[in-house]
């Protein structure tokens, strides 16, 4: 197997502009999905019927179908349907945020019913309020708890940001898979790609172990 | 100061308290016994609302807390409560803990409540842990810092709910004493304990409940020495 370093420097600005796009999908993506996730999840927590199960219908289908299908429906049916034009980049933000905040919303209600309810009653005999006691007491504490699964989540949607590619946005896997239609070559575009998404997703949980350790108590 | 009228509390279809009647007065140190599942826990947990309530009335310092209008919270910074688990906030270090309320409800500032906080916690005898985090004190210190943490809302009322069940042995006598130095300084409180010598001799009556009802009430050595009721016989012949 011989291993041509020639065409990989000829797409090395390509990788360049690919990688940039698939960290700023998976942050945007990250960002959005957090706080959505963190709406949903409360919304599902709530006592009103109505919004609990608005936000449970949410969980359900985008925990329950596939991102590329997703992806395929946005681009090809919402997107168009909103804008009057596909647009791959925006298909994808929208994709990978809306099944981001399905998975975090439930890392966040699972981190927030774990904590011992013996903290909510401490903070509400004291005279604090739901919200005062949600704020100081029981979400910094859950926050910590939620940190592996987040990054789990997080790590996950760098790796499926890559569908993104199949709907035209120039991200990483959209220039590896142009070398390698160009070239009609194997390794070379995909073992780079391999690589670089393992980059990215192991400074991501580095990252995130060391804000683990921060944040403990003793 | 606490008036309790036809207090009924069910969980489901099973009714725990069926009917309380009681009154606690300023200054009077109320120890309730009786043995687990009579529901003196949920009693005590019915005075702040921590538990809602089925039917019947609580009023305390004249205010219905049962009505709909009442502003719980309010009515909970004048009552404090210590739990058997302590409840501190792991996440928070010893002086946080007791900062908090009042900087949030009472609005004090971080200088006063700091102030505040520190002055408990020499009170309780634990002022040199005032930067340590609760997992790194023994059971015994963490109930005094959650004795602090509560007497820093100035409460006019403290409910303790069973205090010492979850410490080591060594230890039940250093929150007792504090308790009893409370007791001493006029607050007026509401003990579920097992702990009889407690409550002969730091209460000022004893209610012994069984089956959801206060069974029998009287002062300590009445109660103790000359019970009237069979169960309450029963009961103490089995712990004292």
């Amino acid at each position: 197997m011989d291993f041509r370093f020639d065409i990989l420097v000829e797409y090395i600005p390509f990788f360049v502009k690919g990688t940039l796009l698939t960290i700023g999908l998976s942050l945007v993506g990250i960002l959005i999905g957090t706080v959505l996730g963190l709406l949903i999840g409360l919304g599902k927590m709530m006592r009103n019927k109505p919004i609990a199960f608005l936000c449970s219908c949410y969980i359900t289908f985008f925990r329950g179908t596939p991102l590329y299908v997703q992806l395929l429906l946005i681009h090809f049916g919402v997107v168009p349907l909103l804008t009057g034009n596909t647009n791959g980049i925006l298909a994808s933000i929208i994709a990978l945020s809306l099944i981001a905040g399905a998975y975090i919303s439930e890392i966040f209600r699972a981190g927030i019913q774990s904590i011992d309810k013996g903290q909510m009653e401490a903070a509400r005999s004291l005279g604090m309020n739901h919200v005062q006691s949600m704020k100081d007491v029981i979400l910094p504490q859950a926050f910590k708890r939620m940190i592996p699964p987040l990054g789990n989540e997080f790590i996950v949607l760098i790796k499926e940001s890559s569908l993104a590619s199949l709907v035209a946005a120039p991200e990483l896997m959209y220039y590896g898979r142009a070398l390698g239609s160009q070239y009609f070559r194997v390794w070379e575009p995909y073992l780079t790609a391999a690589l670089i998404y393992l980059v990215l997703t192991t400074s991501l949980s580095y990252l995130l172990n060391r804000l683990e350790r921060r944040l403990a108590t003793e | 100061m606490i008036e309790v009228k036809n207090l009924k509390k069910s969980f489901g279809s099973n009714e725990v308290l069926k009917d309380i009647n009681a009154f606690i007065n300023p200054k009077e140190v109320v120890v309730v016994i009786g043995p687990s599942g009579s529901g003196k826990s949920t009693f005590l947990r019915c005075l702040n609302l921590l538990e809602s309530i089925t039917a019947g009335h609580v009023t305390i310092e004249g205010v219905d807390i049962t009505d709909k209008k009442t502003d719980i919270n309010k009515v909970r910074t004048e009552v404090g409560m210590v739990f058997q688990q302590f409840n501190l906030f792991p996440h928070k270090t010893v002086i946080d803990n007791i900062m908090l309320a009042p900087m949030r409800v009472r609005k004090l500032s971080a200088e006063e409540a700091r102030e505040k906080g520190l002055e408990l916690l020499r009170k309780v005898g634990l002022k040199e842990k005032a930067d340590a985090y609760p997992d790194s004190l023994s059971g015994g210190q963490k109930q005094r810092v959650a004795i602090a943490r509560a007497l820093a809302m100035e409460p006019k009322i403290m409910l303790f709910d069973e205090p010492t069940s979850a410490l080591d042995p060594e230890m039940v006598g250093e929150v007792l004493e504090v308790m009893k130095q409370l007791a001493l300084e006029g607050m007026t409180m509401v003990v579920v304990t097992h702990e009889m010598g407690f409550a002969r001799e730091v209460g000022d009556r004893v209610l012994f409940m069984d089956g959801g009802y206060i069974v029998e009430e009287n002062e300590p050595k009445q109660l103790f020495e000359n019970p009237q009721h069979d169960r309450t016989k029963s009961f103490l012949s089995k712990v004292l």
